[in-house]
């Protein structure tokens, strides 16, 4: 910007219809910035949205799944929205060791009831909630933890046969799905 | 830039054009005869080889891409074909995968310098941000292209880092993450705008480099004595003295490099990269890359939940700090409110530590889903803030005295700083409860049994007590001392360092060296 004598340009105010003149063209400045600002966040709001989880993502969203197969004291791993799945068939025992637990104890307070429909099912999302390692625990002879449930390698949480956290750095529970019942050997997650 | 007068070029056709686009005066000014002091340090040449690094990646990364392939289901695939199939790809992947490290390697020697030199004082503070900048989208770009191979290591690092997001209260969980991965986990569309990502950000690295040397240009180079140089006596034209030791450096440099490329090209990476990830199973022990680990150990260092009982605690303290150790007088608070301060802050601090603990005690307010920040979130707001601390760093040392040269105790704390860093590193790629030492207190029968991985013979009531110190605990302690230097050893050393006597130029310091050697 060089030696421009545009006066309307000038920003002294020379005298009082000028500094009038200032405050409107202020106004409208501010005016035109918030328009400005506004129409930028409306043209990058399609931008980004389209990161969100597209439509197909979104309809795998739900899988049907047969239970049969599974021996009492063992689990199924399923795919979910890319995530894995635990479908636990549980033992007499296990159930009884999850339902003994006394929930004030507990660092994510949750009974064992809130977090089944049938008993001997315990069905929930194998992603750690510290961050997001899967547990071990499928097998009767993996690693299970100090609590019969799953342990998580990464950074040391121990879940208990309902699931839980007892012990270690994740803040919460294995997360239950939505999932359903259709008959008594097949369940519908999502 | 380029408006001032020119002395015009002999040759017709540069002439041509620098009459029109002065650039060739602009890089005769800039590069040619620029004053630069005369006492630079081998510590000097790191910037110019980060840029070289920069430039390295970018252009075997291009190359890279048009080999490359961007989807779950070939990523790690088109990766082996490169090191395998394609001609000379091998090299490629060697000199890109090595380059991130030798870059880092550069740019960490780059920032001690700037430190142990006080480089950062003014007028020098923003051309440290922007470095601070650049460093951060450094630790992004790297971040990402870790991602693309798509081994286990890629998957499973990222979806640890990614995790983090979730740790923000409210929205993390819900809106944030699904936005950033495109899905509900690490999937295809992660990789794809990972790989976007990764083509773009080096570009961007590239403009803020552009800036951050705008900004050199702007206020000079610092130099090792830390005095601004007093006129040409002081100074040397850039070019050939420091064109010539820039390149002698970055040839030293290169051929280390090039000895990691071509001899030892997997030693800096991790092996279970080589296994394509398998979103089933975790590998047994995840390990960012070893340029991450400091701030991954901090990551992990918090371990405990802030209920409301220490963030108040915390509140108090940062009080006191501001008002007894940051302010060279206290202005709003008398010396028996700044004890009560202290007391009752360091008091709630540890009442809530302790009640998070042992959460048996049931104390409202701390249970782990009802604390404001989790020990997940604790540990970003920590890794965030321990890079966030080097933004605000010329404003946490206020010491006239640049240069650790002349001060003898900040020269010890950087050191002490940068031995720290070391050790969390080290911290960073251990896992969590290794125990490095360990005392057993009490029945000396039940410590054998213990010893022996016996605990379950013991008898009830014989149970001993074992003390040890483990990784997290290291963890913690250096975290602990990294956050010090920065927020408290600092402004004290500002207040009460005296530091020796400066030097009154840089040629009589020089010429006085040289006399000294000479008798
Ligand atoms: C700031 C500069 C850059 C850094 C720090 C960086 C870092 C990395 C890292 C750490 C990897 C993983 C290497 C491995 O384990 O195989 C990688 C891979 C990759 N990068 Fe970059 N990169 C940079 C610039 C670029 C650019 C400019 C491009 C393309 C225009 C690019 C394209 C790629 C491709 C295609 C891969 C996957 C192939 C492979 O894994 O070797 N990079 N990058
Ligand atoms: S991810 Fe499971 S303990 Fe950290």
């Amino acid at each position: 910007m060089s030696a421009d004598t545009d006066t309307t340009n000038d920003n002294t105010p020379h005298s009082a219809h000028d500094a009038e003149g200032e405050t409107r063209r202020d106004f409208m400045q501010l005016l035109a910035s918030a328009f400005g600002v506004i129409g930028g966040a409306l043209a990058a709001w399609p931008l980004i949205n389209s990161l969100n989880p597209a439509k197909d993502t979104l309809a795998l969203a739900t899988v049907e799944v047969d239970i049969s197969g599974i021996p009492k004291g063992e689990a199924k791993t399923i795919m979910w929205q890319g995530k894995p799945v635990f479908v636990r068939h549980r033992t007499e025992e296990e159930i009884k060791m999850a339902e003994a637990v006394e929930v004030q104890s507990l660092t994510d307070k949750q009974s064992d009831k809130e977090r089944v429909q049938r008993p001997e099912w315990l069905i929930t999302v194998g992603v750690c909630t510290h961050l997001g390692c899967v547990p071990v625990g499928q097998k009767m002879t993996d690693t299970r933890g100090d609590y019969g449930g799953w342990f998580c390698p990464c950074h040391g949480s121990h879940y208990d046969t309902s699931g839980r956290i007892r012990k270690g750095p994740a803040p919460k529970n294995l997360a239950i799905p939505p999932y359903e019942f259709i008959n008594d050997t097949t369940i519908r997650i999502g | 830039m380029g408006h001032g007068p020119r002395d015009g070029f002999d040759n017709p056709i540069i002439e041509w054009v620098d009459s029109r686009l002065p650039i060739f005066t602009m890089m005769q000014k800039e590069y040619g005869v620029f004053p630069t002091p005369r006492n630079f340090n081998w510590f000097w040449n790191f910037g110019a080889i980060a840029m070289f690094m920069l430039i390295t990646m970018i252009v075997t990364g291009i190359v890279l891409a048009m080999h490359y392939t961007a989807d779950t289901k070939l990523a790690f695939d088109s990766v082996e074909r490169i090191t395998r199939d394609v001609n000379g790809g091998w090299l490629l992947r060697n000199l890109h995968m090595n380059g991130a490290s030798f870059f880092f390697i550069a740019v960490y020697i780059h920032m001690f310098r700037g430190i142990y030199y006080g480089s950062y004082k003014g007028p020098r503070e923003l051309l440290w941000i922007l470095g601070v900048v650049i460093f951060l989208l450094m630790m992004a770009t790297a971040f990402i292209g870790y991602v693309l191979p798509w081994g286990q290591m890629s998957l499973w690092g990222a979806t640890v880092i990614t995790n983090l997001f979730s740790a923000i209260p409210f929205v993390g969980e819900e809106y944030i993450m699904p936005l950033l991965l495109g899905g509900f986990s690490i999937d295809n569309a992660t990789l794809t705008r990972f790989f976007a990502l990764h083509y773009l950000l080096p570009f961007v690295i590239f403009a803020v480099v552009f800036l951050h040397i705008w900004a050199l240009h702007v206020t000079g180079s610092n130099n090792p004595l830390g005095i601004e140089p007093k006129g040409p006596q002081d100074t040397l034209p850039f070019h050939p003295y420091y064109t010539m030791k820039d390149f002698f450096g970055m040839i030293v440099f290169m051929i280390l490099y090039a000895w990691f490329v071509f001899y030892a090209p997997d030693a800096l990476g991790h092996p279970d990269n080589y296994i394509p990830a398998n979103p089933l199973v975790t590998p047994p022990h995840i390990v960012p890359e070893w340029y991450f680990l400091p701030f991954y150990a901090i990551l992990r260092a918090i371990t405990f939940n802030f209920n409301l009982f220490m963030l108040a605690g915390l509140g108090l303290l940062a009080v006191f700090m501001v008002e007894f150790i940051w302010r060279y007088k206290p202005k709003y608070l008398s010396g028996a409110q700044g004890i009560l301060l202290l007391v009752a802050g360091g008091g709630l601090a540890v009442f809530g530590l302790l009640a998070d603990f042992n959460q048996t005690w049931a104390i409202p307010m701390t249970a782990s889903t009802d604390v404001p920040i989790s020990a997940k979130f604790g540990g970003v707001l920590a890794m965030f803030g321990s890079i966030g601390l080097l933004v605000v760093l010329p404003w946490l040392d206020s010491h006239p005295i640049r240069s650790a040269r002349f001060r003898p105790l900040f020269r010890v704390a950087v050191l002490v700083f940068t031995l720290s860093v070391f050790v969390l590193g080290y911290a960073g790629s251990q896992p969590s409860d290794k125990v490095y030492l360990s005392a057993c207190l009490g029945d000396a029968q039940a410590c054998e049994a213990i010893e022996h991985g016996n605990a379950d013979h013991i008898e009830a009531g014989h149970e001993p007590t074992v003390l040890a110190l483990d990784n997290t605990m290291i963890a913690q302690a250096f975290t602990a001392l990294y956050f010090s230097f920065f927020l408290i050893i600092l402004p004290l050393l500002s207040r009460f360092e005296k530091g020796r006597e400066l030097p009154t130029s840089i040629h009589e310091a020089v010429l006085a060296k040289k006399q000294k050697a000479g008798a």
